[in-house]
């Protein structure tokens, strides 16, 4: 098939998990399969059919329709979006492996309104990741938000509820307020949205107004979670780890930073913001964002409320790397994408089978832990390593590469943010593994002494898978360094 | 067959539209059987679709319709003149008055006793003569007529609701519906003084002959504050939330997506054609006046709603908003503003009627309309819930929905107009629909039906299916928009540019 | 026969103030109804007056006829009157009709009447 019919077909096709998953729903074991099976033949044709044509420069694009007069539903892949697509697709795989270990392990129900919530947030984000223009993807953004409230609010008590409205108040309150406002203001401003390699807005925003309108568009994207609005980030913790997995890796908060790093390469382009200085602000607010949210990390004892603050903090890592406004900060910034990816879901993975393995939540109950479950900790050891950023995990070159565009745009001091955060890092992260091998286990354990103690099989799998990958993406960075680089030619 | 039937009626369509249902309206009187009465009903209502469609595609291709009515010529005569704008929301009435009958029966057997239906599709039908009178004529006293037809038909057709509440609040829309009614009247009388015509198109010559003149001036404000009462425009609304919670729920699915729409374009037709965008804006600076009162309504309704336990009541507030979105586009006075306010009549009547019809199937199966009668309906009655949701959604604006289309022109008009504040404004009330939707939603969805609530079914086919086909219709034409967004945009472009 | 002004439409003006005081003011429904047609006679009263011509007829086609008063507002407000006459009797059969339920048609009991039911 053509590249460009692929790109179609591919931000569709999770919705036939859909009619499979719904045909299937009474026997769990064929429900589950059928998502299995949307999601390697996703990955087949986002992997196999479309990425080769990028990686060889192509740009396959498909116009669906147009909506509006100069709005237009319309697909372009280029390298960031492909980057995304392929974690996205990737990823969904794995998530849905561990989510059939955790969702039965834990015994939760609604299991086929999960699957298919799963499915349309997955399509969402591979529209996002393929969109030619912004009004794409914002209908895409939107279509994620409102696909994962579900899954959010899956256990269905009160405190889901809360959780919920604060998730959508914020995320549909942001987008609604400052994204539309920031998309017609451009639509009106240059006469398109589409996406172009070295931005549409030269000459026509200047100014104050430039800072606005990038300030319109940051705190516009609520999935990018930079402070004041990330609050429905550790809110939405109180969701099954699968949907966090999901959440904070894959689906919702990447597409927050692609939709930043798209916006500012290829609606601004890096060259205006670079010599008008529009974003110097962001920096500063990414910076402050990175090093708030890794103090509060510090404060919590909850395992996932401490991710989800570090995520969080690595987010705005992303943003900095936008704002920056430099190759080499928006290529680290590309790149962090797909490292930040793997670590987190690692860590997510872990901290759902210490759930259901041990039943453990608290930090402070972890002493010992990890001799029973040396896998799960060790798969730890190795996301937090990517997150740090040390070799010979992944992360270490997404980090290498921002702070290689912190000295181009010569901010020194964010050179010492990103140094100051990996010490932070290591202080909200180290604990976990350290308690786990190291202190032994509290006097009233019923199971100390008793050898291997694992969370089920599904749970251990995709931690392990994703810990490995995170070391083999450090040898094929150069790959990731070259196909984004057709980013900014 | 159909040749010598197209050569008999083909010219007089327009006038079938005003004839048809109210000499249907007199068979339904003729005939009691209440199922009888309905097929004779539905027969008038589609046929008027039909008509309504034909005449679109003749306004579209061949321009301008003029039908002299009895052959009296023009400007002596009444003529009925259709123009991009008449055929647009006439368009809207004939297809949501056929939608709305379609789900009628089951509906109605809930709340009103079966030996009165045959009269109620009487009143229906004779309303429906009134706002198709309204929509098709060109005569501005013509216009009063009609507008008295649809009224009465209306008050009794709302007085039909089982609480005695009902019937309050029908007397209480008689009172202030008759004194909007009248001071459209008297705002005829002052520009008939002047021009000596009530033609339209006429009455717009001699207005520019006219020279500064206080009587005019002085007939413009009472068009405006007489349409007002009958658009429910704040802060003249206060008829609207009573009218439609304690009229029968079909009543008040039917009322919601034409009385308002029908008054609108009466306004729009008056400040537009008539006294034209100089006279009005850039002289007397209605837009001063138009603008605030459309935010304010915007603000006013969506904030009531959010606090109302009953859902008929939320709608209601809800639909003051929207219809102040309508009045905002109407001040702005520009095309992309006009456009916005234009297809927000087409698109709000899909989305108002849609949700309507939906507490209707809650009223047959649940017996309530209360936020309570919500409970647990995203498992026992899913269809329904699920058209509330998506409803919900295009109310709120989420793009590929009509809310987003008419959002999305009334801030293109705004930011045309240089009012960037009114268009945050705009942005900002889209998120109070966020919040009075989304009340009901998770009561739908997270909490549970009480242990000794009686065990519900789907709604029944023959109303599922009309609300259906509006929620389904609000994501249509949020994605195929050439029709409603073409029409409305040349219907602004001519009436910007000068009379019909 | 001597210029009398603009004393008809002084006349439209204390019709129309006077209707409308009474619908607003007074409780009795029935005196609503009647207020609100004092309201609109005051509008038929606007548009026979202004149609009249200083010196005109009635329309005559004859000898000895020369200048006729407008008859078009005549005919106009016939329809109105009309028009009045139907909303008078649709607001009577309501006020029968709330009289049924309620017992009563005076506003302030009503509204007393429906607080208690809302309240229950």
């Amino acid at each position: 098939m053509s590249a460009a019919s692929a790109v179609g077909l591919a931000v569709v096709w999770p919705l036939f998990a859909i009619v499979l998953i719904v045909i299937l729903r009474k026997s769990p074991n064929l429900r589950e399969a059928g998502t299995l099976l949307t999601g390697f033949s996703l990955f087949g044709v986002v992997a196999g059919v479309i990425l080769p044509v990028v990686t060889a420069g192509g740009r396959p694009r498909l116009d669906v329709l147009e909506v509006l007069p100069g709005l237009s539903l319309a697909f372009e892949v280029e390298p960031l979006g492909m980057l995304f697509a392929m974690v996205a697709s990737g990823l969904w795989i794995v998530t849905t492996f561990y989510a059939i270990g955790y969702m039965r392990g834990h015994h939760e129900s609604n299991q086929t309104r999960f699957y298919i919530c799963f499915a349309i947030a997955i399509s969402g984000a591979i529209g996002v990741a393929f969109a030619a223009n912004v009004f794409t993807l914002f209908v895409f953004y939107e279509l994620i938000t409102l696909s994962t409230y579900p899954l959010v609010t899956h256990a269905g008590t009160e405190k889901a509820k809360k959780a919920g409205r604060m998730y959508l108040g914020i995320l549909m309150g942001t987008s609604i307020a400052f994204l539309l406002f920031a998309m017609v203001w451009t639509w009106l401003a240059a006469g398109t949205t589409e996406f172009t390699p070295g931005g549409i807005l030269a000459g026509k925003v200047t100014g104050v107004e430039l800072m606005v309108l990038l300030a319109l568009y940051a705190f516009g994207t609520g999935k990018a979670a930079l402070m004041p609005f990330h609050r429905w980030l550790p809110a939405a913790m109180v969701a099954p780890t699968p949907v966090s997995a999901l959440l904070h890796a894959v689906a919702v908060v990447k597409a927050g930073v692609f939709t930043v790093l798209k916006v500012v390469v290829y609606v601004f382009g890096i060259d205006l913001l670079a010599t008008t200085d529009a974003s110097r602000w962001l920096t500063w607010v990414a910076a402050f964002t990175i090093i708030a949210a890794s103090c509060v990390a510090l404060t919590k004892d909850n395992l996932k409320a401490r991710l989800a603050y570090s995520t969080i903090s690595q987010l705005s890592y992303i943003v900095l790397g936008a704002a920056l406004a430099t190759t080499a900060g928006v290529i680290g910034g590309g790149m962090h994408i797909v490292m930040h990816a793997f670590g987190k879901i690692t860590l997510f993975f872990c901290a759902g089978a210490i759930m259901v393995g041990a039943h453990k939540t608290e930090i402070s109950e972890l002493d010992g832990l990890g001799r029973r479950m040396p896998f799960t900790f060790g798969a730890f050891l190795l996301g937090s390593l990517s997150v740090i950023g040390l070799p010979p995990m992944g992360g270490s070159w997404s980090k290498w590469f921002l702070m290689l565009g912190a000295a181009e745009a010569e901010q020194w001091v964010m050179m010492l943010v990103l140094m100051a955060s990996s010490l932070l890092s290591i202080g909200y992260l180290m604990p976990v593994v350290v308690r786990g091998f190291f202190r032994a286990a509290p006097a009233d354990d019923h199971h100390a002494g008793e050898g291997l103690h694992e969370a089920p099989l599904l749970c251990v799998l995709p931690p392990v898978f994703t810990a490995v990958g995170g070391i083999v993406l450090f040898f094929f960075a150069d790959d990731l360094w070259r196909l984004l680089t057709g980013m900014v030619p | 067959m159909m040749d010598a039937l197209w050569n008999l009626i083909g010219d007089d369509l327009a006038a079938l539209q005003i004839a048809m249902p109210l000499l249907t309206a007199t068979v339904c009187i003729l005939v009691r059987r209440p199922m009888l009465a309905w097929g004779v009903a539905m027969f008038n209502a589609w046929g008027a679709v039909v008509n309504a469609s034909i005449l679109l595609h003749r306004v579209l291709t061949t321009g301008t319709i003029s039908y002299a009515e009895g052959g009296w010529p023009v400007p002596w005569g009444i003529e009925l003149r259709i123009d991009l704008l008449n055929a647009l929301v006439l368009l809207v009435v004939t297809c949501i008055c056929a939608v709305v009958l379609t789900a009628a029966p089951r509906a109605l057997a809930a709340e009103v006793p079966e030996d009165k239906h045959y009269l109620f599709y009487a009143a229906y039908l004779l309303c429906m003569t009134g706002l198709a009178g309204m929509t098709v004529t060109g005569d501005a006293f013509n216009i009063f007529v009609f507008l008295e037809i649809s009224s009465l038909a209306s008050y009794a057709l709302i007085s039909q609701g089982p609480s005695p509440r009902a019937l309050t609040s029908a007397l209480q829309y008689l009172m202030m519906g008759t004194i909007g009614g009248t001071f459209i009247l008297l705002g005829i009388g002052m520009l008939y003084m002047v021009t000596g015509t009530l033609n339209i198109v006429d009455m717009a010559n001699q207005l520019g002959a006219v020279g500064p003149n206080r009587t005019v001036l002085v007939g413009m404000a009472f068009i405006c504050v007489g349409a007002g009462i009958k658009l429910a425009v704040f802060p003249l609304h206060v008829w609207l939330p009573n009218a439609y919670t304690y009229a029968p729920a079909v009543v008040t699915a039917f009322l919601a997506a034409t009385a308002t729409k029908v008054a609108y374009y009466v306004l729009v037709r008056f400040i537009y054609s008539i006294f034209q965008v100089n006279f009005a804006f850039e002289v007397n600076r209605l837009d001063a006046v138009l603008i605030p009162v459309g935010i304010a309504a915007m603000f006013v309704g969506s904030l009531v709603a959010i606090f109302q336990d009953d859902l008929k009541r939320m709608l209601a507030y809800s639909s003051v908003a929207q219809i102040g979105y309508m009045v905002l586009g109407l001040g702005l006075a520009n095309e992309h503003g006009l456009t916005g306010g234009l297809v927000h009549v087409f698109n709000h009547a899909l989305m108002k009627c849609g949700l309507f019809l939906v507490l209707a199937c809650l009223l047959v199966r649940v017996g309530s309309t209360k936020l309570a009668a919500f409970a647990g309906l995203g498992r026992r009655m899913p269809l329904t819930f699920a058209a509330f949701v998506l409803g919900g959604l295009s109310l709120i604006g989420v793009p590929m929905t009509v809310g987003f289309v008419s959002k999305w022109y009334l801030v293109l008009g705004a930011l045309d107009a240089g009012m960037w504040p009114v268009a945050v404004l705009i942005l900002l009330s889209s998120l109070l629909a966020v919040i009075y939707i989304w009340r009901v939603v998770e009561v739908g969805y997270f909490r549970t039906a009480a242990d000794d609530a009686p065990e519900v079914s789907e709604a029944p086919f023959s109303m599922l299916l009309p609300t259906w086909v509006l929620i389904g219709a609000t994501v249509v034409f949020g994605v195929w928009t050439s029709l409603s967004v073409g029409v409305a945009s040349a219907a602004a472009r001519m009436l910007l540019g000068g009379a019909s | 026969m001597f210029d009398w002004g603009l004393y008809n439409y002084w006349v439209v003006v204390f019709l129309m103030m006077t209707g409308l005081y009474v619908v607003v003011a007074r409780g009795n429904l029935v005196k609503k109804i009647i207020g609100l047609n004092i309201f609109q006679v005051s509008v038929i009263m606007f548009y026979v007056s202004m149609g009249k011509v200083l010196g005109g007829t009635a329309p005559i086609e004859a000898e000895g006829f020369e200048l006729f008063s407008n008859p078009l507002p005549h005919v106009l407000m016939l329809t109105a009157i009309v028009v009045g006459v139907a909303t008078t009797a649709v607001a009577l059969a309501l006020v029968v009709r709330i009289h049924e339920a309620y017992g009563t048609i005076e506003e302030d009991e009503i509204r007393e009447i429906e607080g208690e039911e809302h309240r229950s």
